[in-house]
């Protein structure tokens, strides 16, 4: 494969375009199998009304507003259709034509659509995930080209590392760091690995990006793999995203054969083969070196860092470590500049983040902000506040690992040191919304129980530790407790806290931390001895 | 080679570049409490109770709690081994492990043999605070000499490493999770059935509790001789059967 070639097939495909294009969200939230119901009872009611020569069905990634699904957007006029059933696919298509239309119509200048800014999304919904020709359309693997021939890979680390890019998966290290920290380490050989264990309840970006645009991922893989010199990675995905992985192994197929992943990648010495592997649904293997245990067919629990993957990862080679949304920001930085790139966002926090809005909300579903927005943007006119009449009572960011923030913070920025200073974290990108009938002691001991149920087991503070927690928390919620048990929830949350062995347990008693710290007067309103001084 | 100094708790002591904390801290006579660790296996940090605290250098900057058992010196490093704060830890630590299965000590096999137990003198663990939480634990006596009784067990994973480091056999490993955990005899089969195991008795000596015992074992003969472990470590690596 030359450029040339590749700028061919990009011309080919965009000419091969008809003007009219009806986009089907074929993405595990709008239920692929309605969906496809939905895309065949359109492409028949093209026929019927002998259209076929300037309509075209399609089936894309994910359109963002998932509550709303199953969604289908027409292109160029950007109309979205919510809720379509394949029997509106007629009145669909009879309104190409200037009638109106059965299905509900959205707003294009609603916020949800406006206030967005889109770098990881950007061709989520607009692209077929299950051809690769239709991503080159759009300009992929000609970043990962730029990178092999116009780059060393001194100048790729020096891009990373200037765009300020850092880790999505949720601790926020600077990936340019990371990059020229394996660089820098010698191996024999060296490994290339894509986390896609995305496990945060509320939590479904990686699923979304692997879904919606499987190429972006593994275009950010190959040029990581030639600027570390690695020649093998691994994309490691849980178990629970069989579309994800379906795409994914696709997508694979298809690089190969176009001679963009395997051997000789774009006629150059640089080979990059990329496996999969499946989760078997173990929140801990989403920690890096439980990570790798899987990946080596071991039991997946944390072994003591240092060694960093680094530089002793798997089978003892260094390894590189990456989120599936931090690679998929790397082809739009090789292509646009790491300046492009750091003039988004914040000092702190460069480019953009992709959340997942869940929970008490009008608009649930995917977004992508700019970093240091405020949380407000996105509850209130992103996400359109409570459904009905209520109100937002807080949000909680960050998964298990993560807190709740209150109302009145919500003009917090969101980047990773403002939300780290509130107690909470920006985490993978989870965002759940939560309303006044919520009870915050109730989310607390969700995200305690979520973590005792997926600890290993390994480590007394956290295998014990959040059994305890539980049970504590338990205790509270019955109104059985008193102001002593209170007390030993928050002693066991320091020894948690400081003394378990990974991130998993470390991070364990962020919820109840955070939640004492906003919703103290909850925690004390149920223990029976509340009113004695 | 090249020799570190370091401090730990105010007193200057000399290192191997390969030597972890825990390494000087018993050469130069400071105690550090361990459960998990064995002399001559792996270390895996587990047990959480040899953790310290690391000087961070600056008053902005808080310590770091690091397990000494897996944390290799830094020259210059400042270390603390018995701040109030690890005394704490160590305490609650011990306390989660009593409050975890059963530990009844009057009617345990290992009585006044026990590490868990020595190690509850030591960090002054009296009393359990937290409601105990008792899983159903199986008791495996198929094998013709030895038995494990899960209600025991601290998954320490000493029978892991000394099993499969050791003997080579593997016959030992961890399933399930969290506090489902459990050591388990090749695939989960009973011991007994467990084709693997060369019924050395290794794992007898390493296991720090009651769990694993010879069967028909007085309390009085409990008494492991774990130094038995290292020797063996020591004599293969050193290759001193030879000549």
């Amino acid at each position: 494969m030359e450029l040339a070639e590749l700028l061919d097939i990009a011309e080919e495909w965009q000419k091969a375009q008809k003007p009219i294009r009806i986009c089907c969200c074929t993405s595990t939230a709008c239920q692929p199998t309605v969906s496809l119901a939905i895309k065949q009872a359109l492409e028949e009611a093209v026929a019927a009304e002998d259209l076929e020569d300037q309509v075209q069905v399609c089936g894309v990634g994910c359109l963002g507003l998932c509550g709303k699904g199953p969604l289908v957007k027409i292109e160029p006029d950007e109309i979205v259709y919510e809720q379509v059933s394949p029997d509106q696919a007629p009145s669909i298509v009879a309104a190409l034509k200037g009638e109106t239309s059965a299905a509900s119509k959205l707003e294009p200048e609603h916020p949800f659509f406006t206030r967005q800014m889109k770098v990881v999304l950007e061709h989520s919904g607009n692209i077929d995930p299950e051809r690769i020709e239709d991503y080159i359309r759009v300009g992929g693997y000609q970043a990962l080209y730029h990178a092999l021939h116009e780059m060393t890979t001194d100048e790729v680390v020096d891009a990373m590392v200037s765009s300020g890019l850092r880790g999505r998966g949720g601790a926020g290290y600077p990936t340019g760091l990371k990059w020229a920290t394996v660089a820098k380490s010698r191996g024999e050989r060296k490994f290339v690995v894509c986390n896609g264990d995305e496990g945060d309840p509320g939590a479904f970006m990686d699923r979304s990006i692997l879904e919606s645009d499987p190429h972006r991922v593994l275009e950010g893989m190959a040029i990581a793999a030639y600027t570390v010199g690695a020649d093998q990675g691994f994309l490691y995905i849980r178990g629970e995203y069989p579309l994800a992985i379906k795409r994914l192994q696709k997508a694979i197929q298809q690089g190969k054969r176009m001679g963009l992943l395997g051997t000789q990648i774009f006629e150059t010495s640089f080979n990059f083969r990329v496996d999969i592997r499946i989760g078997a649904g173990a929140f801990v293997c989403g920690e890096e070196t439980a990570l790798m245990a899987s990946i080596e067919g071991g039991r997946g629990t944390p072994r003591p860092r240092p060694p960093y993957p680094a530089e002793s990862g798997l089978w003892g080679y260094p390894t590189l470590v990456n989120n599936v949304e931090t690679f998929a920001n790397v082809a739009s930085i090789i292509r646009n500049g790491p300046k492009w790139f750091a003039d988004i966002g914040t000092e702190g926090s460069k480019g953009t983040k992709v959340f997942a809005l869940t929970g008490q909300i009008a608009n649930t579903g995917l977004i992508e902000v700019p970093m240091g927005t405020p949380l407000r943007e996105i509850v209130e006119d992103i996400g359109g506040g409570a459904p009905g009449y209520g109100s937002v009572k807080a949000v909680q960011t960050g998964g298990p690992s993560g807190g709740c923030i209150p109302a009145d913070l919500f003009d917090t920025s969101l980047d990773y040191e403002s939300l780290f200073r509130i107690g909470s974290i920006m985490g993978s990108g989870g965002m759940v919304v939560m309303d006044e009938t919520t009870s915050m002691i109730d989310v607390a001991d969700f995200y305690v129980e979520f973590c005792m149920d997926e600890s290993c087991g390994k480590c007394v503070p956290c295998r014990v530790g959040t059994q305890q927690m539980h049970q504590l928390l338990t205790k509270i919620r019955s109104g059985e407790a008193t102001r002593d048990d209170l007390d030993r929830l928050e002693e066991l949350c320091d020894v948690v806290r400081h003394t378990s062995f990974c991130g998993l347990g470390q991070s364990a008693p962020n919820p109840v931390l955070s939640t004492l710290r906003y919703f103290r007067n909850e925690y004390e309103a149920l223990l029976s001895d509340h009113d004695v001084v | 080679m090249t020799v570190k100094t370091l401090t730990i708790d105010d007193k200057l002591v000399s290192a191997r570049e390969q030597d972890t904390i825990l390494d000087v801290a018993r050469e130069s006579g400071i105690p550090i409490p361990t459960l998990c660790h064995l002399d001559g296996v792996k270390d895996v940090g587990a047990c959480r109770l040899c953790l310290v605290e690391i000087a961070s250098g600056s008053p902005d900057r808080p310590n770091r709690l690091q397990p000494a058992c897996v944390t290799k010196v830094v020259e210059g490093m400042v270390v603390y081994t018995a701040t109030e704060r690890l005394k704490k830890y160590r305490r609650m630590i011990v306390e989660l492990l009593f409050s975890e299965r059963n530990h009844i000590c009057s009617v345990c096999v290992a009585n006044g043999h026990c590490e868990l137990q020595d190690i509850a003198i030591t960090v002054g663990m009296d009393h359990v605070r937290y409601e105990y939480v008792s899983p159903l634990c199986e008791v495996d006596i198929t094998h013709g000499l030895f038995g494990v009784d899960q209600n025991r067990c601290i998954l320490c994973t000493r029978c892991v490493r000394v099993c499969d480091e050791i003997e080579g056999a593997h016959t030992w490993d961890v399933a399930g999770r969290g506090i489902g955990a459990r050591v388990i005899t090749d695939l989960h089969q009973s011991w007994g059935e467990a084709r693997s195991c060369t019924s050395c008795g290794k794992c007898v000596l390493a296991c720090p509790t009651g769990a694993i015992f010879r069967q028909g074992a007085t309390v009085a003969e409990m008494d492991r001789d774990r130094s038995r472990l290292s020797v063996l470590m020591t004599a293969r690596e050193k290759r001193e059967w030879i000549g």
